[in-house]
């Protein structure tokens, strides 16, 4: 699908079939514009003499255009075919679940507003926390479910992890030993809010774990309004001071892993968000920033409403100026979604999937129990097992017993629910510019704003189409600055 | 072309298996967790 669009100071044409982007001059965005009403045909000529007036120029002109877009069309870079995929393109066997956000802790240490883990219980009434032998059953789960997959990932979350350490660091060394010896590379994430975070586990951290994701909302009233601690008490101070600290050492020769975001929510409250991620560029040193829009029931005097759109796409462009600045000035800060691995990102298939939900992903409780995801935790309906039940289908060693599948010991009827719910069933994306940038978007998101996994949530949908013209914009603007 | 500058050429590839190989992270596990994009990943095929 070809979409042309102006940004800020830019004309540009972007096919999502092949992944090409041009830049533009007025004159030939109008051209393109009269390809896209044709579907790709050449205009005719009583259309491009219409433009000749409007832009001054000659029907020569236009019709040297017209044959530039016509050879790039010819070699397949614009109004690309579509590529043609059915279900058994997206796994070399069949879905593997070979990812897993472990929550180490139910309980927490803030009382944010917004949290969808509702401060820690989700909802549950009971705080709990994660024993080593439920966490070396997740993780024998997750090794036997991979097959043969090599590349597995473990996300300790929570709650928050860090008030449950000790588990966190038997289970980092569980991995260690047990992923080398069932051919899996196991790597590790932590998603803290950094309060615990001190230079002991900062050191722990940037040995074992791959990826760091550490949660502040920015600017210091930001963060403490949506934020506080236990009692309502502000949390800024200490935080801020100990991720600061973290990014600093993570980002020296001492740290094992590189990979790392400073990563912050903003809600309807702060819809001037580029503040907050210069704050935290600025302020606390971070390179490596995403930040999220919330997602809440409508009636929250927080959420985010489509009557925010304008607003926020403003703040979006605002946010790639400045990103472009920081560029310019030898300064780059990495900002999660304006990213587009250009020489390197994902195959075409692997965009089809999306994030993976109860196929490729999973969330386990502190009580072992299985989830698509972190954000349904809870919502008994989507239950899908419990990690216990994989010591009967394990021999001594931890490998299957001949004819056993680990996933057998998961809900069939749930997995069915999300394999069928993938982005190439969805009606809605197969018109849609940005599908093979979010892979058909968060279906938590669509279950908890709309109540379906089917509706489509029109708010996260436009919010995608503006960061991937944003992250469009970005690379045009550093090739101008040769950056 | 005078008018018309090529940034980026085409990247959606096509795997030459035919299929998805699974090795590549999910999304969920970088920095989304409660939105979803799939574009900056890398690709992780094991040649």
């Amino acid at each position: 699908m070809v979409h042309a669009f102006f940004m800020i100071d830019r004309h540009i044409v972007y096919d999502s079939d092949s992944g090409a982007f041009f830049e533009l001059d007025e004159i030939s965005y109008d051209v393109i514009r009269l390809y896209i009403d044709g579907k790709g045909q050449r205009p005719s000529v009583e259309l491009l003499n219409d433009s000749v007036a409007s832009h001054k120029t000659s029907i020569l002109e236009l019709q040297e255009i017209c044959d530039d877009f016509d050879s790039i069309i010819a070699e397949g870079t614009l109004f690309a075919a579509p590529i043609e995929y059915d279900y058994h393109h997206l796994y070399p066997d069949q879905p593997r679940i070979k990812a897993m956000c472990l929550h180490v802790c139910h309980d927490c240490n803030l009382r944010c507003t917004y949290c969808f883990a509702g401060t820690g219980d989700y909802g549950t009434g009971h705080r709990s926390m994660l024993s080593v032998e439920t966490g070396k059953a997740a993780i024998d789960f997750l090794i036997a479910a991979s097959g043969n997959r090599k590349h597995l990932d473990i996300d300790f979350f929570g709650g928050e992890p860090l008030m449950n350490w000790p588990v966190v660091v038997e289970l980092t060394h569980y991995c260690n030993e047990n992923g080398p010896k069932h051919g899996k590379d196991i790597r590790l994430t932590i998603t803290t809010n950094a309060l615990l975070l001190d230079a002991e586990k900062t050191a722990f951290i940037n040995k074992y774990m791959k990826n760091c994701v550490l949660s502040i909302d920015g600017r210091p009233e930001v963060h403490n309004r949506m934020r506080p601690g236990i009692g309502g008490k502000p949390s800024y101070e200490p935080i801020s001071k100990r991720i600061k600290a973290f990014v600093e050492r993570r980002r020296s020769d001492e740290s094992t892993y590189y990979e790392h975001y400073v990563r912050a929510t903003f809600t309807r409250h702060n819809l001037d968000f580029s503040e907050d991620v210069k704050h935290m560029a600025e302020s606390l040193g971070a390179n490596q920033i995403s930040v999220e829009p919330v997602v809440a029931p409508e009636d929250c005097d927080y959420s985010i409403h489509e009557s925010h759109l304008p607003a926020i796409f403003d703040e979006y462009e605002k946010l790639a100026r400045y990103l472009h600045g920081r560029r310019a000035a030898g300064e780059p800060v990495n900002f999660f979604h304006f990213n587009m691995d250009m020489s390197n990102g994902p195959c075409v298939y692997k965009r089809l999937k999306g994030c993976g939900v109860g196929a490729e992903y999973c969330a386990v409780t502190p009580e072992g129990d299985i989830y698509p995801c972190h954000q349904f935790v809870g919502v008994e309906k989507f239950l899908m097992g419990n990690v216990s039940s994989i010591h009967s289908i394990l021999d001594e060693n931890k490998h299957l017993i001949e004819g056993k599948d680990a996933t057998d010991i998961l809900d069939q009827d749930t997995l069915q629910i999300f394999y069928d719910r993938l982005m190439p069933n969805r009606e809605s994306c197969k018109t849609c510019f940005a599908r093979y940038h979010c892979g058909g978007g968060c279906a938590a998101n669509r279950y908890f704003s709309t109540g379906s996994l089917d509706e489509e949530y029109r708010v996260g949908c436009e919010l995608a189409k503006k960061r991937l013209e944003c992250s469009i914009w970005l690379s045009a603007a550093s090739a101008d600055s040769q950056i | 072309m005078k008018h018309i500058k090529q940034i980026q050429k085409a990247t959606v590839k096509v795997p030459s298996s035919g299929h998805a190989c699974g090795e590549c992270q999910t999304s969920c596990q970088s920095a989304c967790k409660t939105s979803c994009t799939v574009a900056n990943q890398s690709c992780e095929a094991i040649q």
